[in-house]
């Protein structure tokens, strides 16, 4: 039976977003779980419908932030008072207000930097082959089709029936 | 449907749109375009390009020598240059960032090519104080790496502020835009035709699906970027403000420098949109997008920015009466009617007169108008920064050390040629990316519509 688990799962599409979050609601009280949906812009109504919890992008940001400040400060003080002290028109060695804006900088780009990393790797990108490509009318999903995926090994026809009783325009079976 | 909604819809957004309709649009300005303005706008940037190219040659071969720049004017156009381009650069991650902090719906149609202007304006700025070293090719000892001279940056200096100052800002632009990008350039992967197409913008997509937690992850990402960007960009004028503030010359040691400098960022920067937005609209047939009500928003914008430039002006002139500093009044006096008084009344007619008309509803409606207004705006702010660095520099304290500026050809072509390049860049980006960040106009349908 090796041909029938090298199985991705069961993709369908719907037309409007209205009925892809209420087929997500129908298919998790039917106690599926592993429900991935693929739409051309972001919609709140998923966060809600499939659950999804926060993420770690704004904790990333904040470490980024973080070393960037800390960091900074350290080398300026490390670099201005024990590596190579000047004396400048009397000043302190340890001059902190002229410290803060080169730590203010650094502080934006590691925190941008923190947080688009964040976003890559937790969204497992660049990843340039995923089974769900395999179905030619994938495309659409980018555009104006909104795409529903239940992860299954074994083809089901329960499932099949299932999506097209909630509204779906065409079912596929996505292949691993 | 109340009557209002309708009304604001057909505003922000022709009707008969669809998701669709909208992708199919956008996507077609990349992947099938429509060549021949195309080819000329590309074709003379490409010659003021190469015009820029032999400038740097040139300055590269002979040094500095070959500006007008002397003793005591030491800084003019490429500081001038630098200003007015970072300057521009400004306005576009404040029109992306704080428009989407303030929730406002307009900026989706102008979000991705004010986000490219900025990329592009502030790549073209960081070169010239590069060129202005004398010695470019050592422009990264500015930087702090190990080095076996065991020097590091002189850390209490405004230059090296500003240094951490650009870098910083190109990057985190260009970082914004990108992920920006990425859902867009995910639908050119998917109507592209052609196979080298598919692979271009199959690699640049990374791979993007558009899954929900997907989606989740980038618009954290893109609220947190935002509410990094906007504090970012006053920061970053507010450095290039200080080069000038920490110097004790007349007209330029006052603290009112910083938010000065942003506000004047934030004028001519909305009008390089305007500049950029109006053409853009009618050649590519983008009218239905990008709507009056967009246009009239940016004019009112700059109309504001542009009132507090105009106060700063006045201020300027009060503070240095009321200080009584003999020189500080001696420095205004020249810019009144001093040799470079010309310059001055420019300005004022740019920057201050011609503005006024924004305050009438017809004119802000009349595309044709803007653009005029906007060219001027543009103009007067390059003059502004000319009487601020020249008109500070050309008589010392010491008036037997007085010495007049005048641009040697060169100069000029540095000038134009920059505007070439960041013209180049843009046309590109117009040919091969998505110029309306198209899952931003999708979400606005589902918006508009969910209102309706």
């Amino acid at each position: 039976m090796a041909g029938e688990q090298e199985r991705y799962g069961c993709m369908a599409f719907f037309e409007t977003p209205e009925t892809l979050v209420d087929a997500v609601r129908a298919l998790r009280e039917a106690g599926y779980t592993q429900i991935e949906a693929y739409t051309p812009f972001p919609l709140q109504a998923l966060d809600e419908a499939l659950n999804i919890r926060g993420n770690a992008v704004p904790l990333a940001t904040f470490v980024g932030g973080a070393i960037g400040a800390i960091g900074m400060l350290v080398m300026q003080y490390f670099s201005a008072v024990m590596h190579y002290p000047i004396r400048v028109g009397g000043r302190p060695f340890a001059s902190w207000p002229a410290f803060i804006p080169p730590a203010l900088e650094i502080t934006f780009l590691l925190a941008a930097l923190g947080g688009v990393l964040a976003m890559l790797i937790g969204n497992r990108l660049p990843k340039f082959y995923h089974p769900v490509f395999h179905v030619e009318r994938f495309e659409r999903a980018s555009q104006d089709a909104f795409v529903l995926v239940v992860r299954s090994e074994r083809a089901e026809q329960r499932l099949r029936s299932l999506l097209q009783g909630l509204g779906a325009v065409q079912v596929d079976e996505v292949p691993l | 449907m109340s009557a209002a909604r309708t009304a604001r819809h057909e505003r922000l957004l022709a009707s008969g749109h669809t998701y669709t309709s909208l992708s199919d649009k956008i996507g077609k300005l990349a992947l099938r375009p429509n060549g021949t303005l195309w080819f000329v706008s590309f074709a003379c940037s490409l010659l003021l390009t190469l015009l820029f190219a032999a400038g740097v040659g040139e300055l590269l071969e002979k040094g500095v020598g070959i500006w007008g720049i002397n003793i005591p004017v030491a800084w003019a156009f490429a500081l001038i240059n630098y200003v007015w381009w970072i300057a521009i650069g400004m306005a576009g991650t404040f029109i992306s960032a704080a428009l989407y902090l303030a929730r406002q719906d307009w900026r989706s149609s102008l979000n991705r090519y004010a986000e490219a202007m900025t990329v592009f304006a502030v790549a073209v700025s960081g070169l010239f104080p590069i060129f202005h070293l004398g010695r470019p090719w050592f422009f990264y000892w500015v930087a702090f790496y190990p080095n076996r001279m065991s020097l590091w940056p002189q850390w209490r200096s405004s230059l090296v502020w500003d240094f951490l100052a650009i870098i910083a800002y190109l990057l985190v632009s260009i970082m914004y835009w990108y992920v920006g990008l990425l859902p867009d350039l995910a639908t050119l992967r998917d109507q592209a035709r052609t196979r080298g197409e598919q692979v271009f913008y199959g690699l640049l997509a990374l791979g993007w699906r558009g899954e929900a937690r997907h989606w989740k992850r980038l618009e954290s990402l893109n609220l947190v970027l935002a509410g990094l960007a906007v504090p970012l960009v006053f920061s970053v004028h507010s450095m290039v403000a200080l080069d000038f503030s920490e110097g004790t010359l007349p007209g330029w040691h006052s603290t009112l420098f910083p938010p000065f400098f942003v506000a004047g960022a934030f004028f001519s920067g909305f009008a390089m949109a305007l500049v950029l937005g109006i053409p853009l609209r009618r050649w590519l047939g983008l009218g239905d997008i990008i709507t009056p009500k967009h246009l009239d928003n940016l004019s009112k914008m700059m109309l504001a920015a542009g009132l507090f430039v105009g106060y700063n002006y006045a201020v300027e002139f009060f503070m240095a009466f009321y200080s009584g500093d003999p020189y500080e009044i001696a420095e205004m006096k020249d810019r009144l009617l001093g040799p470079y008084a010309w310059v001055f009344w420019t300005v004022i007619a740019c920057n201050v007169v011609a503005i006024q008309f924004l305050w009438s509803p017809r004119v802000r409606r009349n595309p044709i108008a803007l653009f005029v207004i906007s060219m001027l705006v543009l103009i007067g702010m390059w003059y502004e920064r000319f009487i601020l660095i020249v008109n500070s520099l050309f008589r010392t304290y010491l008036p037997s050390s007085w010495g007049m500026f005048y641009p040697t050809l060169w100069d000029l072509i540095f000038l134009f040629g920059s505007i070439g390049l960041f013209l180049l860049l843009f046309t590109l980006f117009v040919r091969w990316l998505p110029i309306v960040a198209m899952y931003e106009m999708r979400k606005l349908l589902h918006k508009l519509q969910g209102a309706g």
